[in-house]
């Protein structure tokens, strides 16, 4: 096994592990917070693996460094607490989350045996200049699609939270 | 290859986080002393031997160690205990990308003296400054105390705000040197540049010979200026020191979020609070004051110098100490900012430190954005 598989297994095993901790953690919101950003900061080291280092800092500053903290603002500002979660509520939720797992997992077990072997990247591959040449010559349209929505967003946070308008 | 990583760590970790860091408690001690005519910290001794007081950190360490380590009833114990590592490991590890020796040949040997090298390393910066917000989060939560948990909530809204100026205040840096490698960003800045050039682009009329002899060091501080207050400003916030210590704020919160923090754990608040101090002098001197280049005496100019009287091992090893201590002077005069800045401004109130962020900053560093790419293009013609 080179250091390159034995990382990534180690990081995939961290993430999923990490993961079940915030499901199986509901009732300590917090806890279930810090253990979604275990798997964040987990998945950017398998981005780092598979060589896109943009999207790997970008997993970390943005997800693990805004969302969650935003997530964590919030929890903390409502002060929540274990009873606030009624249990049983979502028993068909539950079901749907079961089914779907068993069935990721089953596929997993049944396509990892045929895996096609990775293509040769090209040089600056998921580097930071690759990629935004990418986005802004050929996805351009995308980004804006992207910029516009988010600006709709914002808008409508500040709508949302003003009393009055002038 | 593993042996030079682990020997560039050490030396990081050796002189950072061991040797720097420490002496700064007695700067910060000694420095307010001066500016408030006191005398500062001398009592602590050996044998009568006080050495200016530089052994007070020893003796704060000591204290530290030995006091007992208390867990509130009702906090999240396991939460409590490991939020001063996580609040500490960011502050440590972020020093890995900043280059504190330029690039060498040795026949064919290349010598880089920079930890980590990667591509994207001021992203690498800005992803463990995101991280760093949980230690205090944690802290603040965890303490089971209305006090630590508002000023968790301070700091959370308050890191948050600030590392997104953050991030667009040095996109102008990054614009100008077209690197976000911290080594080639130091390597662009080992020269210098005509103060006067602009005008040639700007009128299209060639400047009089005379003119190009007035050079600067081509560093980030003379292209960016403005990149360089707000940068200091944010990172000072992100480290929340005074003016920006509102998640400790003594006066309304007691300590803030490590309120109910005592014995080494507390300390290690403290310690990593100053180990973030050298990182960012040694950030800031890395985008904007050259990194370890000498004014006026690029690499090439010492080596070819040196080259042809003795040999060039002599020549690449005079250069390593000569960019060592420049390195080092130049973070040490970068703490020595910081402090002044600490012992000078008053804290802010919460309002106006948003609105700084939000207001000032945020549309000052986009428009910087905006002036740095037309002056690109105005002067290389092409994007």
């Amino acid at each position: 096994m080179t250091v390159p598989v034995f990382l990534f297994d180690l990081f995939a095993a961290l993430a999923v592990a990490s993961a079940l901790a915030m499901v199986l953690n509901v009732r300590n919101t917090v806890a279930a917070a810090m253990s979604l950003v275990v798997t964040m900061v987990a998945l950017a080291v398998i981005y780092l693996l598979l060589e896109a280092h943009l999207v790997a800092a970008i997993q970390i500053m943005v997800y693990a460094g805004a969302i969650v903290v935003l997530f964590l603002f919030v929890v903390m500002l409502l002060n929540l607490r274990s009873d606030d979660f009624a249990p049983g509520r979502a028993r068909l939720a539950r079901l749907a989350g079961a089914l779907l797992g068993v069935f990721t997992v089953g596929e997993v077990v049944r396509r990892s045996g045929a895996l096609p072997a990775p293509p040769a990247l090209p040089p600056g591959f998921g580097g930071y200049r690759a990629v935004g040449i990418a986005l802004y010559t050929d996805y351009v349209l995308l980004v804006e699609m992207a910029s516009l929505l988010l600006t709709a967003a914002i808008v409508g946070a500040l709508i949302l939270a003003k009393r009055k308008i002038d | 290859m593993i042996v030079e990583v682990v020997i560039k760590s050490l030396f990081i970790l050796l002189v950072v986080v061991a040797a720097l860091a420490p002496v700064i408690t007695w700067i910060e001690r000694k420095q307010s002393a001066v500016m408030q005519d006191r005398i500062g910290a001398n009592r602590a001794d050996i044998g009568g031997i006080t050495v200016l007081g530089l052994l007070h950190p020893m003796a704060d360490v000591i204290k530290l160690l030995s006091k007992e380590d208390v867990v509130p009833f009702g906090a999240n114990r396991v939460m409590h205990l490991i939020a001063p590592l996580v609040a500490a490991t960011p502050a440590v590890i972020a020093y890995a990308v900043i280059p504190y020796g330029g690039v060498y040949h040795f026949g064919d040997y290349t010598l880089s003296l920079v930890a980590a090298n990667p591509d994207w390393g001021l992203l690498y910066i800005f992803a463990i400054g995101s991280i760093a917000t949980y230690g205090t989060v944690m802290a603040g939560w965890a303490s089971n105390n209305n006090w630590s948990l508002l000023g968790g909530l301070r700091a959370s809204a308050q890191m948050i705000s600030y590392e997104v100026t953050m991030g667009l205040s040095v996109v102008g840096v990054f614009m100008v040197f077209q690197t976000l490698q911290l080594q080639n960003m130091c390597l662009a800045q080992d020269t210098t540049f005509r103060v006067f050039g602009f005008l040639q682009h700007l009128f299209g009329v060639p400047v009089p010979q005379w003119l190009d002899w007035i050079r600067l060091p081509a560093w980030g501080l003379f292209y960016q200026p403005l990149a360089f207050i707000m940068f200091l400003t944010t990172i000072m916030a992100e480290n929340k020191r005074p003016p920006f210590d509102l998640p400790e704020g003594e006066s309304e919160l007691i300590a803030g979020y490590f309120v109910e923090y005592s014995g080494m754990r507390f300390g290690l608040f403290f310690m990593s609070e100053f180990i973030e101090v050298v990182v960012i002098a040694g950030l800031i001197t890395t985008l904007f004051l050259g990194g370890w280049s000498v004014p006026y005496l690029s690499t090439q100019t010492i080596v070819g110098a040196i080259k042809p009287v003795f040999n060039e091992g002599f020549a690449n090893g005079l250069c390593i100490i000569l960019h060592f201590l420049t390195f080092m002077l130049k973070v040490v005069v970068m703490i020595w900012v910081q402090m002044l800045l600490r012992w000078t401004l008053p804290r802010f109130r919460y309002d106006q430190v948003m609105d700084l962020c939000w207001k000032i900053i945020l549309p000052l560093s986009i428009a910087n954005i905006f002036v740095t790419g037309f002056a690109i293009l105005l002067v290389r013609g092409q994007p």
